[in-house]
C-alpha cells in the first residue's frame, strides 16, 4: 500500500469505482468527476516489479503520477513535453517519455524507473557503475534518462558499435554536453572498454 | 509550477473495438480529440493551444495495430508504431522508402510510441500557430509569419492562401511517393482514399491538414505493390538530427529499365502544407538516365512557382539540390 495513499484517497477511490459506468462493450472510461459515466480512477500500476494502487486523473501523464503520488522521484522532468529525455522509463522494456505517456495507458504494462534498475541487493546495474566510473555525468538532471536508454539499448545489442550507442542515446539531451563520456559509460558497461 | 503536469483535466475514453471508438467518435464529435501514440496531441493541451472535452484513446485497439500481406502489396494499421514500420521485414524488404521515412522521424522514444497514423494527422509546423495565436488556421483573420519580422525561416514556399504553414510529417512524403491509399471509418462505414487526396492546403481548408472530420477514424495505411522494390531515395535535412521537423525532405521512387527511367514518383515534403509531387520533373526525366545530367536539367523545375518568404529563401537551393541528388543517386 502507497504510504502517500491517505485513508480518505482511499474511500473517495473505492466510491468512484463504485459509481464505475461503461458505455459500452469493451469501452473504459476515467472521469475527473463524479456522476454519469464516472469510473475508475483507482488503478494499480506495475511499477519496478510492484504492484502499485494509485489515484489516476483520466488525463495524467506517467511522470506526474510517478513523481508526485508514488514519490519516485528519479524520473527527471525536464521539458515536459518530449523534447529532452529526462523522464525517460521503460514500459514493457521499450524506452518512452514518461512525460507524453498517460498513465491510463500503461495500466496492463510493466513500468521500470530509474529506481528498479539495481539489484535488489543494492547493486549497481552496469550501466549505473560504468557512468560513475567515467564520470559520464556533469550536473546529473539527464543522467537518470541516459540510464534507462542505455539499459535499454544493452538488452537488445549487449554489444554496440560507438555509433550505435549515438543512436541509442540520441533521445536524451544533455545540457552539459557530457554525450562523449556516457557513450564511453555505455561502452564500458558492455565490457568494450575495460 | 513548471514542473508539475499541465495535462487539462478531461475526460478519458479507451475503446477496445473499433466500433466502439467510431460510436465515441460519433457521439462526441469536435468535442473529442482521438489519441494514438499523443506525441503531437498532449503539447497543444499542455499549452492550452487548443482544447477538447475528452480523449479517445485508440491505443488498445489491437485491430488497428500490425503490418500484413495482401493481395495486393501491405495494409499497416494506423496505430502501427514508427519503430515497428521502420524496422519490419516486409517495409524493409519492399518498401524501404517508408521504412527510412519511419526511422527518421524524432527521436527514438517518440518512434516508439508515436503511430503512423498519426505522423500522417500530425498538425502543421508553425510556432505562431503552436503558440495558440489567433491566426488564419486557428479561425482568425491574420498570419503572424509572413510579415516583414515574422519568423519564417521553416515555412512554406508554395501554395500559401493566407496560412503559409509547411507541413510536418517525414512519412507522408514516403506514403504519396508509393501510391499509397487511406483507410477512413466512420459510422456510416469505410472509404479510401489515395495518399494525395488525404492531405488538404489550406485553399482548400484552412483548419485541417487531412480529410479527416469529426467521427472519422483513420483505421490503417495499404501500399500497393506498383511500386514494390523499385529504386528508392529518401532524405531529410533539419537543423538537427534528432527530433526537428524536415526543413525540406524528399521521398522518390523509380522504374530504371535499360539505363532509362521508365516511370518516377517524386515528392518533396515541408515545402507547403501537403506533400508535394513534382509531376513536371517526372514527366521531364521519363525516358532519360539518373544522371547528373539529367538532374541537372530539371532543377528550375523542381521549384518553380515558389514564392520565398522573407527568411526561407534558402528552400529552393535546398530543395533543387535534393531533388538531383534523389534523380542521380
Amino acid at each position: 500500500m502507497n504510504s502517500k495513499l491517505t485513508r480518505r484517497r482511499f474511500i473517495k477511490g473505492v466510491i468512484f469505482s463504485g459509481a464505475a459506468a461503461t458505455t459500452g462493450a469493451g469501452v473504459y472510461l476515467a472521469n475527473a468527476q463524479s456522476g454519469a459515466g464516472a469510473a475508475e480512477r483507482l488503478i494499480a500500476l506495475n511499477i519496478n516489479g510492484r504492484s502499485r494502487p494509485v489515484d489516476v486523473m483520466p488525463s495524467e501523464t506517467l511522470a506526474y503520477t510517478l513523481r508526485y503520488k508514488l514519490d519516485l522521484t528519479g524520473t527527471k522532468i525536464g521539458c515536459n513535453r518530449g523534447e529532452c529525455g529526462a523522464c525517460t522509463v521503460l514500459i514493457d522494456g521499450v524506452p518512452n517519455y514518461a512525460c507524453s505517456v498517460l498513465t491510463h495507458n500503461v495500466k496492463d504494462k510493466a513500468v521500470v524507473s530509474i529506481e528498479g534498475i539495481k539489484s535488489a541487493d543494492g547493486t549497481l546495474h552496469a550501466v549505473q557503475q560504468a557512468f560513475i566510473d567515467e564520470n559520464s555525468p556533469q550536473c546529473g538532471f539527464c543522467t537518470p534518462g541516459q540510464v534507462m536508454s542505455a539499459v535499454a539499448l544493452l538488452n537488445s545489442n549487449p554489444r554496440p558499435t560507438r555509433e550505435e550507442v549515438r543512436a541509442g542515446l540520441s533521445g536524451n539531451l544533455c545540457r552539459c554536453g557530457a554525450y562523449e563520456h556516457y557513450i564511453n559509460g555505455v561502452l564500458r558497461a558492455s565490457g568494450q572498454i575495460a | 509550477m513548471p514542473s508539475h503536469d499541465v495535462m487539462p483535466n478531461m475526460e478519458l475514453y479507451q475503446p477496445v473495438q473499433v466500433e466502439d471508438a467510431l460510436a465515441i467518435a460519433d457521439r462526441l464529435a469536435e468535442r473529442g480529440w482521438l489519441v494514438g501514440g499523443g506525441q503531437d496531441t498532449y503539447g497543444w493541451l499542455k499549452d492550452r493551444a487548443k482544447s477538447a472535452d475528452a480523449l479517445i484513446d485508440l491505443s488498445a485497439i489491437e485491430s488497428l495495430r500490425g503490418i500484413r500481406e495482401t493481395a495486393d502489396g501491405i495494409e499497416i494499421g494506423a496505430l502501427t508504431t514508427l519503430t515497428e514500420v521502420a524496422s519490419s521485414d516486409l517495409v524493409r524488404g519492399s518498401f524501404s522508402l517508408l521504412a527510412d521515412a519511419a526511422g527518421k522521424v524524432a527521436s527514438p522514444q517518440i518512434r516508439n510510441i508515436g503511430t503512423l497514423g498519426g505522423n500522417v494527422s500530425q498538425d502543421v509546423r508553425c510556432w505562431y500557430y503552436r503558440r495558440g495565436l489567433s491566426c488564419y488556421r486557428a479561425g482568425g483573420n491574420l498570419c503572424y509569419a509572413d510579415t516583414p519580422q515574422g519568423m519564417n525561416r521553416e515555412h512554406a514556399l508554395f501554395d500559401q492562401s493566407r496560412c503559409v504553414a509547411a507541413g510536418a510529417s517525414d512519412t507522408a512524403p514516403a506514403l504519396v511517393a508509393l501510391d499509397a491509399s487511406m483507410v477512413i471509418q466512420n459510422m456510416s462505414g469505410e472509404r479510401v482514399v489515395s495518399a494525395q487526396d488525404f492531405f488538404v492546403g489550406p485553399a482548400n481548408d484552412i483548419e485541417n491538414t487531412t480529410i479527416l472530420r469529426p467521427g472519422d477514424i483513420l483505421t490503417a495505411v495499404r501500399i500497393p505493390s506498383t511500386w514494390a522494390n523499385a529504386d528508392f531515395y529518401w532524405e531529410k535535412v533539419a537543423d538537427r538530427n534528432v527530433w526537428d521537423f524536415s526543413l525540406v525532405n524528399v521521398a522518390a521512387a523509380f522504374k530504371v529499365s535499360g539505363g532509362e527511367i521508365q516511370d518516377s514518383r517524386i515528392v518533396v515534403g515541408a515545402v507547403q502544407t501537403t506533400p508535394r509531387r513534382l509531376t513536371d520533373v517526372e514527366n521531364a526525366i521519363r525516358g532519360s538516365s539518373r544522371s547528373a545530367e539529367t538532374a541537372e536539367s530539371v532543377k528550375e523545375m523542381a521549384t518553380a512557382g515558389a514564392r520565398t518568404l522573407a527568411h526561407n529563401g534558402f528552400k529552393v537551393p535546398l530543395m533543387q539540390n535534393l531533388v538531383k541528388r534523389a534523380i542521380s543517386a
